[in-house]
C-alpha cells in the first residue's frame, strides 16, 4: 500500500474471456480486459488481429458469443449464445461510453451543432439551451467553435474527426472508445485529432484506444494490449511493451510499423 | 388579341367557363384528379414506408406477405387491377353488409379511387423506399446506435432524413404517375380530368380543342409537380456536396 495505488480506483469497463467468431472464423479467442476509471488503454495488434472487434464489442456493435463484460459494474446480461438480453440495457449502458469511430460517421443531414446536439436532446432529454451552450464549449475546446453551423461534408477530415469526438463527450461519457480514430486521415491531419485525444487522455478520462499510432500509443496509454491472431499475445505498460518487448511477434510487428 | 384568336380558332370559345362553355367542367375534373392523385400518393407513402420496413427488418411471415403484395400488384395491369378492386371490392363489401342485415352503401368515387391506386402506389413506393432506405451509410446508422439511440428514435431521427435524399427522385416518378393513373378512373365512370374532357368533346365534337386542353392542364401539373420536387430534393440533399438534381 504504497502512494496511491491504482486498484482503488472504480473499474470502468471489465471484459473477461471474450469470445467472437463470425462463422466458422475465429476472430476473438478469449480475451479479457480491466480498465479502471482515468486508465488510458491501447490495444495494439496487425490488421486481422480482432482489435476493433474487441473494441466493438464492448458496446455491442458486434455480438460477442461468450465471456463477460461489465460496465461501470454493472454486467451485461447475455443468453448462452451471448446475444443481449435486453435491448433497453444495451442502450443504457452505450450512452455511458463514446465511442470515435474511423470513418467519423457524423451525421451528413445534421450540421455540426445539430449533430452534437441530437442525442443530449432527443435520447438523454437535456434541455434545448442547455446542451447549446454545452455543444458550443466543446466545440470550442476542440477548436471548431466557428465551424457549429457547417455541415460535416464541407469539413476536412480532421475537424469531422475532432467534430465527432465533441459529439460523442457531449453525451458525457464515463468512458472513450476509440476505434482507429485517424487511420482514414490524411497525414498532416493526424495531429490535430492526436491532440485532441491527448488532451482527453491528461485530463484524467477513461479511454480505450484501437490504434495504429505505436508513437501515440506510448506517449498517452497506461497499459498497452498487443493482440494477435484474436489473443493477447503480450500487454503492460507501454515502456516495457514498447522499450522491452518479451514476444518475437510483437518484437517483430513493432519492427514491421515503426 | 384574344378576338382574333377566337375568330381563328372559333372552338377556343368553348372553354369558357359559364356554359354553355365547358371550363367549369374541366377545372372540376382537374381538382377531382389532383385531389385523388394526392391522396392515392399519400396513401402509397404510407403503405410504402411499413411495407419497405417490413420487407428489411419483419419475420419471415411478414416478408412473403409483402413480396405477394408488391409482386402481384405491380404484375397485373393498373386498370385491371382498378376494375377488380373498384367492382369486386365493392361487390363483395355489399354483400357482407347486406349478409349481416346493413344496408348496401354507395362508395364515393374520391373513396374508391384513392384507395385503389393508392394500393398500387404503395407496391411501387415500398420498393423506391427500401432502396433508399438501404443507400444510407451504414456507419451514420451505427453512430446512433452506439449511442444508445432506441430503434424508434433512430428511425425518425436519422435513417428517415437520410433515406428521403434517396427516395425523392423515385417519389417524384411515382407522383406523377399517380397524376396520370387518375385518367384509367374514368372506366368506373369517375368524373375525372379525362372523363370530364371526352364528355365535352363528344357532346361539342370540338374533339382537338378539349384533348389538347386537358394536355395542357396535365403538363401544367407535371411542371408544378417538378419544380416542387426540385426544391424537396435541395432540401432533403441539405448537408451533401454536389450531385444536386
Amino acid at each position: 500500500m504504497s502512494q496511491n495505488p491504482p486498484e482503488t480506483r472504480p473499474e470502468a469497463i471489465r471484459i473477461e474471456n471474450l469470445h467472437k467468431s463470425f462463422g466458422t472464423l475465429d476472430v476473438l479467442k478469449g480475451v479479457s480486459l480491466v480498465a479502471r476509471e482515468g486508465d488510458v488503454v491501447a490495444i495494439i495488434g496487425g490488421s486481422g488481429s480482432g482489435k476493433s472487434t474487441m473494441l466493438r464489442c464492448i458496446n455491442f456493435l458486434e455480438t460477442p458469443s461468450s465471456g463477460r463484460i461489465v460496465i461501470g459494474g454493472e454486467e451485461v446480461a447475455m443468453r448462452p449464445d451471448g446475444s443481449p438480453v435486453s435491448r433497453r440495457q444495451i442502450e443504457r449502458l452505450r450512452r455511458r461510453l463514446g465511442m470515435v469511430f474511423q470513418s467519423f460517421n457524423l451525421w451528413t443531414h445534421k450540421t455540426v451543432l445539430e449533430n452534437l446536439i441530437e442525442v443530449p436532446v432527443y435520447v438523454l432529454g437535456v434541455s434545448r439551451a442547455e446542451a447549446v451552450e454545452r455543444a458550443g464549449k466543446l466545440l470550442a475546446r476542440v477548436g471548431l467553435a466557428e465551424k457549429s453551423g457547417v455541415y460535416p461534408a464541407f469539413m476536412s477530415g480532421g475537424q469531422q474527426q475532432r467534430a465527432a469526438i465533441a459529439r460523442a463527450l457531449a453525451m458525457e461519457p464515463r468512458a472513450m472508445l476509440f476505434d482507429e480514430p485517424t487511420s482514414a486521415l490524411d497525414p498532416e491531419l493526424v495531429g490535430e485529432v492526436l491532440g485532441v485525444i491527448r488532451d482527453l487522455a491528461a485530463e484524467g478520462r477513461t479511454m480505450i484506444l484501437v490504434t495504429h499510432e505505436m508513437k501515440f500509443a506510448r506517449e498517452v496509454a497506461s497499459h498497452v494490449i498487443y493482440l494477435h491472431n484474436g489473443r493477447i499475445e503480450e500487454e503492460g505498460p507501454p515502456e516495457a511493451l514498447f522499450g522491452d518487448p518479451k514476444s518475437e511477434r510483437l518484437q517483430q510487428f513493432l519492427k514491421s510499423v515503426s | 388579341m384574344l378576338e382574333a384568336l377566337l375568330d381563328a380558332f372559333p372552338t377556343l370559345a368553348l372553354l369558357a367557363w359559364e356554359p354553355p362553355g365547358w371550363g367549369a367542367n374541366l377545372a372540376r375534373g382537374l381538382v377531382n384528379s389532383v385531389q385523388i392523385a394526392l391522396g392515392a400518393f399519400a396513401l402509397g407513402l404510407v403503405i410504402g414506408t411499413a411495407g419497405a420496413y417490413g420487407k428489411l427488418y419483419g419475420g419471415p411471415v411478414t416478408r412473403d406477405l409483402l413480396a405477394v403484395y408488391t409482386t402481384v400488384v405491380r404484375a397485373v395491369p393498373e386498370l385491371v387491377l382498378i376494375l377488380i378492386l373498384y367492382f369486386a371490392v365493392t361487390d363483395l363489401v355489399n354483400q357482407a353488409l347486406v349478409s349481416f342485415g346493413y344496408a348496401r352503401v354507395q362508395i364515393s368515387g374520391v373513396a374508391a379511387g384513392i384507395a385503389v391506386l393508392g394500393v398500387v402506389q404503395g407496391a411501387y413506393s415500398t420498393e423506391v423506399l427500401r432502396g433508399a432506405i438501404l443507400a444510407v451509410p451504414s456507419g451514420q446508422i451505427e453512430a446512433a446506435r452506439a449511442m444508445g439511440m432506441p430503434p424508434v428514435t433512430l428511425a425518425r431521427r436519422i435513417t428517415f432524413p437520410l433515406m428521403l435524399a434517396n427516395a425523392v427522385p423515385g417519389l417524384a416518378n411515382l407522383w406523377l404517375i399517380a397524376t396520370k393513373d387518375t385518367a384509367l378512373l374514368a372506366i368506373v365512370g369517375f368524373a375525372e380530368l379525362t372523363l370530364q374532357t371526352r364528355q365535352a368533346a363528344a357532346s361539342t365534337k370540338a374533339f382537338l380543342t378539349f384533348f389538347l386542353a386537358a394536355g395542357l392542364l396535365y403538363l401544367l401539373v407535371t411542371l408544378i409537380s417538378t419544380f416542387l420536387f426540385a426544391r424537396a430534393e435541395k432540401w432533403a440533399r441539405r448537408g451533401q456536396r454536389g450531385g444536386q438534381a
